[in-house]
């Protein structure tokens, strides 16, 4: 197809999907856009490509500097034309999280979401969550609110070290 | 009143509703009795804000005007904000500001069911979205509720007269108009007096669990939603508007 003459334009979407993978959450560093599961779709035309990003909460501060650098970097392997939808459906929940994402997240000493996001009753208490570090579930909750709206606050009765659990929404 | 008109209202009310909280949320930044609540707060407003966004892009585009969501919240008089006077009450003392996110919320949570499922497909993902962060705050406002209450008689007696105090705004969250009857009919809106039902259900649960009494005030107070607003609300967009009032188009 001489529209797809330069080799960049002609990225496949899978190609493109490999590349986000180096586009770290600025809030948190050690997962990518494509572990934290808010890459919804890659659609490669020859007019440009579009990327899907569901924000993960609605108020996230991270999402506009999210989607800036998912633009920076495609623009910086030479895709010059690229338009970022935002999509809400089907809402962004930690069941999104890859699994090589939770796993990074714990080597990162921030505890990933225990079980599924559900409703739960008003009045109950947050899982047993495991301490990052010795994976004890010897742990207490110090607040349900942390550093970024994602997270919470715990500290580990076993290894007596504090930690952030990635809660479970 | 045609069907557009009445999603466009039904939209501004929900996106006022959220930036007015999410306002008096962000006045106690800074403010928190402790580190916890402290955080809570910001999350929250951060919460509500984002969602107010939401909702203003899209009726922004509803409208056709070319309104963004910041004209809609820095460049409207006071009497073109449709949000319900509860959400403007002041934060007063902590157990104020506990009962007010409790009643509102307890409310909200409902109405955002309610919304995921109706048939308007933009406002029902906003709200499936925006419902996941509401249970959320609103089992950290159950649990104080049930602390200050089942507390010390001091924190008991303060809270019950905070609840009464703000009962009167209550009557307005249910009390439905021309609007909603279109968005139920034509989008399968909620049923407002299946979420009344819900409503007291939910509350009279938690006020036993909490040992307060449900107030017995009979007269409510209105108008918020047809632009009437109650004294504190000048203040609040005064402060809020400051910046793009006085700055026309000022940008990060």
């Amino acid at each position: 197809m001489s529209s797809l003459s330069n080799n960049a334009d002609a990225m496949t979407s899978r190609e493109i999907l490999t590349l986000l993978e180096s586009v770290a959450d600025p809030e948190i560093p050690a997962l990518s856009v494509i572990d934290l599961g808010i890459v919804r779709g890659v659609v490669v035309r020859p007019e440009g490509v579009e990327v899907s990003v569901a924000p993960t909460y609605t108020g996230c501060p991270a999402t506009e500097v999210i989607e800036r650098m998912i633009a920076a970097k495609l623009e910086r392997n030479g895709i010059r034309k690229v338009k970022i939808k935002r999509v809400l459906s089907p809402p962004w929940t930690t069941a999104w999280l890859s699994d090589s994402g939770r796993r990074k997240l714990k080597a990162y000493g921030i505890a990933p979401p225990e079980g599924s996001a559900g409703k739960r009753s008003l009045l109950t208490p947050e899982l047993r969550v495991h301490c990052p570090r010795c994976s004890t579930d010897r742990t207490t909750r110090v607040s349900e609110f942390g550093s970024t709206p994602c997270k919470a606050s715990y500290k580990c009765d076993e290894c007596l070290e504090p930690f952030e659990y990635f809660k479970c929404l | 009143m045609n069907k557009d008109e009445a999603l466009l209202e039904y939209v501004l009310r929900l996106g006022d509703n959220a930036l007015v909280l999410g306002q008096r949320l962000s006045e106690l930044v800074t403010r928190g009795p402790e580190l916890e609540e402290e955080l809570a707060n910001a999350n929250f407003a951060l919460d509500y804000i984002g969602q107010a966004r939401l909702f203003y892009s899209y009726a922004g585009e509803l409208e056709g005007k070319g309104r963004s969501e910041d004209d809609f919240a820095f460049l409207r008089d006071g009497n073109e904000f449709r949000n319900v006077l509860l959400v403007e009450q002041p934060n007063g003392h902590f157990g104020d500001a506990i009962v007010r996110q409790f009643l509102f919320e307890s409310f909200y949570a409902l109405q955002l069911e309610a919304l995921a499922r109706c048939s308007a497909r933009r406002v029902a993902e906003i709200a499936a979205r925006a419902v996941k962060e509401i249970h959320y705050h609103l089992r950290h406002a159950s649990q104080w509720l049930v602390r200050l209450g089942d507390g010390t008689d001091e924190s008991h007696s303060r809270v019950q007269r905070s609840l009464d105090d703000q009962w009167r705004f209550t009557g307005e969250l249910f009390a439905g108009d021309e609007v909603d009857e279109v968005f139920e009919r034509e989008w399968d809106g909620p049923r407002l007096v299946e979420l009344e039902q819900n409503w007291n259900e939910k509350l009279d649960t938690v006020l036993a669990e909490a040992t307060l009494a449900r107030p017995t005030v009979q007269w409510m107070d209105g108008g918020g939603r047809r632009g009437r607003h109650t004294e504190h609300f000048g203040y609040l967009i005064a402060e809020m508007q400051f910046l793009q009032r006085a700055y026309p188009g000022a940008r990060w």
